[in-house]
């Protein structure tokens, strides 16, 4: 055998090890799937679980059927799913705003400085019954509640980003006679991309509970609804089905978030 | 009337605790078309003076000024090299080395076509659509050079351009960059703590002392050196003499003691 040969072959052999090695993750993954929902459901039917309480997978899978067929479900899944992507976007989009503010004006950042940590620790939860009174028990202010949970922990999180880009990409544009917008443009906003995006992926989940939290206290349509309405008529079917149907999406935009930051950031690797 | 002008520049840097003068009554003059080095112990205020010159900010007290106007009004009149490349990740080489004229607005299809041409007679063809962590060191260096011709400035400074490079692609470099400045006829100021680069490259050095940053000594570089290329200038047998003359100067700089 000559040694090119050689290396191939040991090309193909580690190739090969590497599609063996993700088969079995993928097989354990499938087998913790299975071994939840079967082992569920058996103990559901032999009530070693309480099935009043814990529901069974047949029965949460039954009802998603009839509430498809009846199309409640794409109702309530149309006004949850709509809301948490206005907040999320929202949420993100004024607290990179914020942020780009600060940065502009570092006298404005040294005067909010008391007033952001104590905004930041706030739980913002505890805004709602304020924002449902202000805004009305409808669309927007659970759309607000969606937003304002996770905008001061972006505007942070992007400031402190915006100040440690390296100073001398700077120096190169005012080099250049760049103006404070184009500093900002071509090199601060770019160079923080990563750092929004990794907001981008935490306030997903931080929507989700603005959202939820927000139905709960609406309690007229959603979700975040049907959970509160499920366990107020003691229908925890109702309320299963609603948790694994938040699962599903806000996995799917999660995986969103990481196709854009694909799409976003390009530097050749 | 001089080309560039420093004229009685001090400045001090304050902080809460202290007040550091990083230079003190410097004076000196660049003729068109000249290099000239900065050499000098680190301290000395060499970067600090090609920052007031490049107009990045104002001395504490004098003038800077280039052709009889003061630098802080100057646009793109000056080209700034530093340490590093500084090439930014995120865009392609193109789009770096056409930043410069992206910010002045200036872009023009003239202008980009010169841009690409320099590209090309740094012998980097066919990288334009590549992005700056593909290329090596030299190469990055070569196009961060590339970005700061391209907007055809008439003083280019150099802040240790070569110092993060291995030493073959140091001494490559160094015939490249003095070979483009030549023929293009363009002052230069750069600043190095290697004795040897300010000697090869320039026409004459400045060295300083330092805390406070002064000027202390100018050397002329004999004419024989001048006209070879960095690489022949080293091995050149008028480079040892010089070299020992600077050589002594900066020991005698050095305090007794301090090593």
């Amino acid at each position: 055998m000559s040694p090119q040969e050689n290396v191939k072959t040991l090309h193909q052999k580690y190739i090969q090890s590497l599609n063996r090695e993700k088969r079995w993750v993928r097989f354990y993954q499938a087998v913790i799937f299975l071994v939840f929902f079967s082992g569920w459901e058996l103990a559901s039917q032999k009530q070693w679980i309480d099935p009043l309480i814990f529901s069974a997978p047949s029965k949460v899978w039954g009802l998603f059927l009839t509430k498809i067929q009846d199309g409640t479900l794409m109702v309530d899944l149309g006004y949850t799913l709509s809301e948490t992507v206005f907040g999320f976007i929202l949420g993100t989009f004024l607290g990179t705003f914020l942020a780009a503010i600060l940065w502009w004006s570092p006298m404005l950042s040294k005067i909010s400085d008391p007033y952001l940590v104590v905004l930041n620790s706030m739980p913002k939860v505890a805004l709602g019954p304020i924002l449902i009174v202000a805004l009305g028990p409808s669309f927007t202010s659970i759309v607000a509640m969606g937003a304002i949970i996770s905008i001061i922990i972006t505007t942070i999180v992007v400031y402190t980003s915006f100040k440690e880009v390296d100073p001398n990409y700077i120096k190169v544009l005012q080099t250049f006679g760049a103006n404070r917008f184009q500093i900002f443009w071509e090199a601060i906003l770019p160079a923080s991309f990563p750092t929004i995006i990794s907001t981008l992926k935490v306030n997903v989940g931080l929507s989700w509970v603005g959202v939820i939290v927000g139905e709960f206290l609406v309690s007229s349509k959603g979700l975040g609804y049907m959970i509160i309405y499920g366990f107020q008529v003691f229908n925890f079917t109702l309320v299963m089905l609603s948790l694994l149907v938040i699962a599903v999406f806000a996995t799917v935009m999660y995986q969103l978030v990481e196709l854009l930051e694909r799409k976003l950031i390009k530097n050749g690797s | 009337m001089d080309f560039l002008k420093v004229e009685a520049v001090h400045h001090t840097y304050f902080t809460k605790t202290s007040a550091v003068t990083a230079l003190s009554d410097v004076s000196l003059k660049v003729e068109e078309g000249e290099f000239v080095s900065f050499l000098g112990p680190s301290g000395c205020g060499k970067t600090t003076l090609l920052s007031i010159i490049a107009g990045l900010f104002e001395p504490t007290e004098g003038t800077v000024t280039l052709e009889g106007r003061r630098v802080e009004t100057a646009e793109n009149e000056i080209g700034y090299m530093l340490q590093q490349d500084y090439l930014f990740p995120w865009k392609t080489i193109e789009e770096n080395i056409l930043l410069g004229l992206k910010i002045g607005v200036s872009l023009t299809p003239d202008k980009k076509a010169y841009a690409l041409q320099l590209l090309q007679e740094m012998g980097l063809k066919g990288v334009e659509s590549q992005f700056p962590k593909q290329l090596s060191g030299g190469m990055r260096q070569r196009v961060a050079l590339v970005r700061t011709l391209a907007t055809e400035p008439k003083l280019l400074m150099l802040d240790e351009p070569f110092s993060a490079l291995d030493y073959q692609t140091k001494l490559k470099l160094e015939d490249l960059v003095s070979g483009t400045l030549k023929s293009f006829g363009k002052t230069a100021i750069l600043v190095t703590h290697d004795i040897g680069e300010a000697i090869s490259m320039s026409d004459r050095v400045f060295l300083f002392s330092a805390r406070p940053g002064q000027l202390h000594k100018t050397f002329v570089i004999p004419k024989e050196l001048r006209d070879e290329t960095p690489f022949n200038a080293r091995n050149h047998e008028a480079y040892p003499a010089i070299f020992q003359t600077i050589w002594k100067e900066l020991e005698s700089l050095e305090p007794a003691g301090e090593r």
